[in-house]
């Protein structure tokens, strides 16, 4: 059967529109099976199986066998699968893949069981797949459970270590009240769209497209304007932007490395693009939208910038610096407002961030010794001596989250300057130079620890770390291809621009 | 397009980096020097051709060479970024600069004991890359990024192979640098969105501008953004505390392409971007411009040069103190002006990094840079102490030369814009002179200090070798060729200074007078 026909069948079954999705729940409950099906020996390869079926889809992913649906509805408009929908298909399937690969790395220096860890990834990511494509809060709002739900268990995964008990603990009271700070926005909205006594109400008012409708009649509602309110703070702890990201550095920390960059990247990115189609469908009140948002980016910015400034243990520093790469991300969203541009600069800067964390990530995990909540900036000393390949992807991925050029990182962040400007956010760009001065700083001393101290205290004793992992094929291939991709998207932007442009 | 089978500002970019990608792979040292040669001649020998067969080549929108290379924005998002490569007159002398004193630069570092020679040269060879793409850069984007590709391992190099502050020095340029770079970044994407124009390439830009000049609060709000982030890079009074420092604790080569080329980005982005672009913010701004540069740049830092005992620490601030002769040229906003900041940018750089390489052969011989811990090197060292007067001289700007052109230029101009300030100028000449001679006189006349003698007798100080001499010779040939014959890089300067100058003059002061009127 050729594409084409498998296209017009599929034209009438909505099921075959979340395809991927689908077969990424399928995997994740083949590799419980498999499991008990197998005998002991074999459990060890599971790992792969799993990676395999990840980058298997992935692979049709890029080769569109999708894109028949593009900006179709289904399942009666609970879904939307729009271009952007596509795209981060293959984003949240790419940092599943990574984060796959870190995971091998980590779990390899803990005794507990491996299989159920690769099942809640897959499931987890099979439903921030879901959650970028829906159009109704219902949707929404169960996906967004279905992830969250998922990252608790991950998060505290390392179960006999207390740091990550407490990491696990504070993510959930701390996700358990976003969410329902989510859910009371989504009530209030749903009850006002639906007052008969006002103009253009509806009784769908879960659906974005109806809710826009609404809005759009009534541009100046108090309790509308609260909703909204309460539902960008549900959103904003996910993407952890500020006054909701002090969960960050304890939860950064505490969590296994690979669940971390999970955090960092991929929640990161989901809780982005909800946030884009949020403006879209509240953008009748951008009388609102662009103070808060301006003002969340703005002290989002200064908030991770500074707090990273002072910290020692590189978790909590990715943490923090990440809560500054979302500050920019903000500002992009800001811009979106007016710049349609800037939705594109997003997704480079979200690529871009993407190649680079996880190529940190990757080095992290490697660096680490069994106390995976213990990686102080110290143990890197003398990196560039003993492992000069992992100093230099840790240097090529520092060097990009910084924005320096001709790295990924700076193209992206290049992109949100114009946009910002063309929007007219002076305020906030100086904000954000402000922000890229003082991440140099930080990111620099990290880097310095790799390459320019010696590992010996200033009494000639080596300082006590603990012994780095051997660098596997695979890790080392996976670590090459990231600082490769990032310094391709710095040079030759055209492979991801090209690719954005014809979703 | 250009008269050879090849394009020679492609090659004197690719060159050094793909001969840099080569020793990053593992290349054995050996095989490494050798392709290092090679790596460090091509821009050398790229730039010879370019300055003197400049004016045979096809020339169009006055840059010759022009040639477009797509990196896949130029359609996206309508953003109009492409590696643009060209040369014009004002490009030209710089891009000879960066070939010679890279050569220079190369070669001092393949004879020097460097730990970790391959690095050292890999990162070198990198730098070399950017200051060759900055000065052929057409597109503002990859004007900016090659400065950064060049930057970094400034960076590196101060923090590995610095002296003992390398660490605090490190940080502290990175964060400055860092600062201006984005400030000055930050400026030119709002020319970009401004003037609205469809590409970041300076010829549309320029095109643009020249049909639709920009509101006056619009320009002035640009050139601030512009003269305070270049003017970070280039250590404009009171921005300047990075340099001294940085160069002090910088190993000589990285110091030699800092000071000698790369600091020259931001002085070459006001002349080539910001000035034609912008008259009336310049004209605006040109007051605290001159005052800056003037009493701060000129004369404290002056002050502050004589007051230094370290030979490094001299030399440091004494390349501070010459910017603000160009920062002076800057201001008058004059095609006399521009002109002699280019001259006095050339001359400058070959004279700068021809000191930091004498300082460190210097440094060879006294294991040490305390002046006062110098003196009478001449009698067992008369070479070095012939070519360390000659730099000097060449540094206080007498006749013979190339210094002497560009701060006589400078003057002239400074003449007709302010007298007050060209009497400031001159006597900072005067101060230039007294350290620069004392410096000289401390390290090599008089009779050996104790601390010297002990020295001396441990490791008997030998003459400079050919090694130390060739990259020496090579940058007070250069010195002394601009000096007898200016005219070789002038005549296409002026003619591109009073085209590029003259385009938006209906709008801002005439080019060529005096710069602003009144006040």
């Amino acid at each position: 059967m050729d594409i084409a026909s498998l296209q017009t069948l599929a034209a009438n079954n909505d099921w075959l529109a979340i395809m991927p999705e689908l077969l990424l729940g399928c995997l994740a409950l083949a590799l419980l099976v498999l499991e008990i099906i197998l005998p002991a020996k074999l459990h060890s390869r599971l790992p792969a199986v799993a990676l395999l079926g990840v980058l298997a889809l992935l692979v049709f992913q890029l080769l569109g066998f999708t894109a028949g649906f593009a900006e179709q509805e289904s399942f009666n408009g609970l879904l939307v699968h729009s271009r952007e929908g596509q795209v981060m298909r293959v984003f949240f399937l790419l940092a599943a893949l990574l984060v796959g690969v870190i995971s091998t790395i980590s779990l390899a220096k803990q005794k507990l069981p491996h299989t159920e860890f690769y099942h809640i990834l897959l499931v987890v990511t099979a439903a921030m797949m879901l959650l970028v494509q829906s159009n109704h809060f219902v949707m929404l709002f169960v996906a967004l459970e279905t992830v969250t739900i998922g990252l608790y268990i991950l998060v505290s995964y390392f179960r006999s270590r207390p740091l990550t008990l407490e990491a696990g603990l504070k993510y959930l009271i701390m996700g358990a009240l976003s969410s329902s700070i989510l859910l009371f926005g989504i009530v209030l909205l749903y009850g006002v769209a639906g007052n008969p006594e006002l103009p253009g109400h509806t009784a769908s008012a879960m659906n974005l497209d109806s809710l826009h409708a609404f809005l759009a009649a009534n541009r100046h509602n108090f309790l509308a304007s609260i909703g909204i309110v309460l539902v960008l703070s549900g959103v904003a702890f996910k993407i952890a932007a500020f006054p909701f990201q002090i969960w960050v550095p304890d939860v950064y920390q505490g969590a296994p490395t690979p669940v971390t960059a999970f955090l960092a990247v991929a929640s990161k990115g989901a809780g982005f693009l909800v946030l884009l189609v949020l403006a879209r469908t509240f953008s009748p009140y951008a009388w609102l939208l662009a103070p808060v948002l301006t003002l969340m980016a703005g002290a989002t910015l200064l908030f991770g910038s500074l707090g990273a400034l002072t910290q020692h243990n590189v978790k909590r520093l990715m943490g923090l610096s990440g809560v500054s790469h979302a500050g920019f991300l903000l500002m992009g969203v800001v811009a979106a407002g007016t710049q349609s541009m800037a939705i594109g600069a997003i997704y480079f800067y979200l690529f871009a961030y993407l190649l680079a964390s996880f190529a940190v990530f990757g080095v992290m995990a490697l660096v680490a010794g069994p106390d995976d909540a213990d990686q102080e900036i110290s143990h890197y000393a003398g990196l560039a001596k003993d492992s000069p390949f992992l100093a230099l992807v840790l240097a090529i991925g520092l060097g990009s989250l910084a924005g320096i050029p001709p790295l990924a990182g700076f193209m992206g962040k290049l992109f949100i300057f114009i946009a910002a400007f063309k929007a007219g956010l002076y305020g906030l760009l100086a904000v954000a130079i402000v922000g890229v001065v003082i991440s140099s700083y930080y990111y620099f001393s990290w880097i310095r620890a790799a390459f320019f101290s010696s590992g010996t205290s200033s009494d000639g004793e080596a300082t006590a770390r603990p012994a780095r992992t051997p660098v596997s094929f695979t890790a080392g291939l996976v670590l090459s291809l990231l600082a490769f991709g990032t310094v391709l998207l710095g040079l030759y932007q055209g492979v991801l621009g090209q690719w954005l442009n014809t979703r | 397009m250009s008269n050879l089978p090849f394009d020679p500002l492609l090659l004197a970019i690719a060159i050094p980096l793909a001969v840099a990608v080569a020793i990053a792979c593992g290349l054995p040292k050996r095989w490494s020097i050798r392709l290092a040669y090679v790596g460090f001649a091509a821009p050398a020998l790229m730039a010879l051709h370019a300055w003197f067969y400049f004016a045979g080549q096809t020339q169009v929108h006055g840059y010759a060479y022009l040639t477009n290379y797509s990196t896949g924005l130029d359609g996206i998002h309508g953003l109009g970024i492409s590696l643009k490569l060209g040369l014009n007159g004002i490009s030209l002398p710089l891009f000879v600069l960066a070939g010679l004193v890279g050569l220079a630069a190369g070669l001092y570092a393949i004879q020097s004991t460097a730990e970790r020679l391959k690095i050292y040269l890999m990162l070198l060879l990198v730098m070399q890359a950017g200051l060759m793409g900055v000065f052929a850069s057409v597109d503002v984007v990859f004007f900016y990024l090659f400065h950064e590709l060049a930057l970094i391992p400034t960076f590196i190099m101060i923090g590995i192979w610095g002296g003992r502050d390398r660490s605090y020095a490190a940080m502290k340029v990175t964060i400055y640098l860092t600062a201006g770079a984005m400030l000055s970044l930050i400026g030119l994407i709002a020319l970009y969105v401004k003037s609205g124009a469809p590409s970041f390439d300076l010829i549309t830009l320029r095109q643009i501008i020249a049909a639709r000049p920009l509101g006056e609060t619009v320009q002035n709000n640009i050139f601030a953004l512009l003269m305070f982030g270049f003017g970070i890079l280039v250590s404009l009074w009171p921005l300047h505390t990075w340099a001294p420092l940085g160069y002090g604790q910088a190993p000589s080569s990285a110091a030699m392409l800092h000071a000698g080329v790369l600091k020259k980005f931001g002085l070459y982005g006001l002349i080539q971007i910001a000035l034609p672009l912008l008259p009336h913010g310049a004209a605006h701004w040109s007051h605290t411009l001159a005052a800056l540069a003037a009493v701060g740049n000129v004369l404290i830092v002056g002050f502050i040069t004589l007051a230094q005992r370290d030979l490094k620490q001299v030399i440091g601030y004494s390349s501070v103190m010459h910017m603000g002769y160009a920062f002076l040229g800057i201001a008058c906003y004059s095609v006399l002006g521009a002109g002699g900041v280019v001259l006095l940018m050339v001359a400058h750089g070959l004279s700068v990094a021809l000191l930091f390489l004498l300082a460190t052969s210097i440094f060879h011989r006294t294991h040490t840079f305390e002046l006062t811990e110098m003196g009478g090197l001449a009698q067992k060292t008369p070479v070095l102490a012939a070519f360390f007067v000659a730099a000097t001289f060449a540094s206080i700007g007498l006749p013979g030369f190339a210094n002497f052109w560009g701060e006589l230029t400078i003057f002239v101009a400074l003449w007709q814009y302010s007298h007050c300030l060209t009497v400031i100028a001159i006597s900072g000449v005067v101060i230039s002179a007294v350290y620069g001679l004392r410096a000289a006189a401390k390290v090599f006349f008089g009779p050996p200090t104790e601390a010297f003698a002990r020295v001396a007798a441990q490791h008997p100080p030998s003459d400079l070798n050919w090694r130390e001499k060739v990259p020496a010779l090579i940058l007070l040939a250069a010195l002394l060729f601009i000096g007898f014959w200016p005219k070789s890089l002038s005549t296409s300067l002026d003619a591109t200074l009073h085209a590029v100058y003259a385009a938006p003059t209906s709008a801002g002061p005439t080019a060529g007078g005096p710069a602003v009127s009144g006040k």
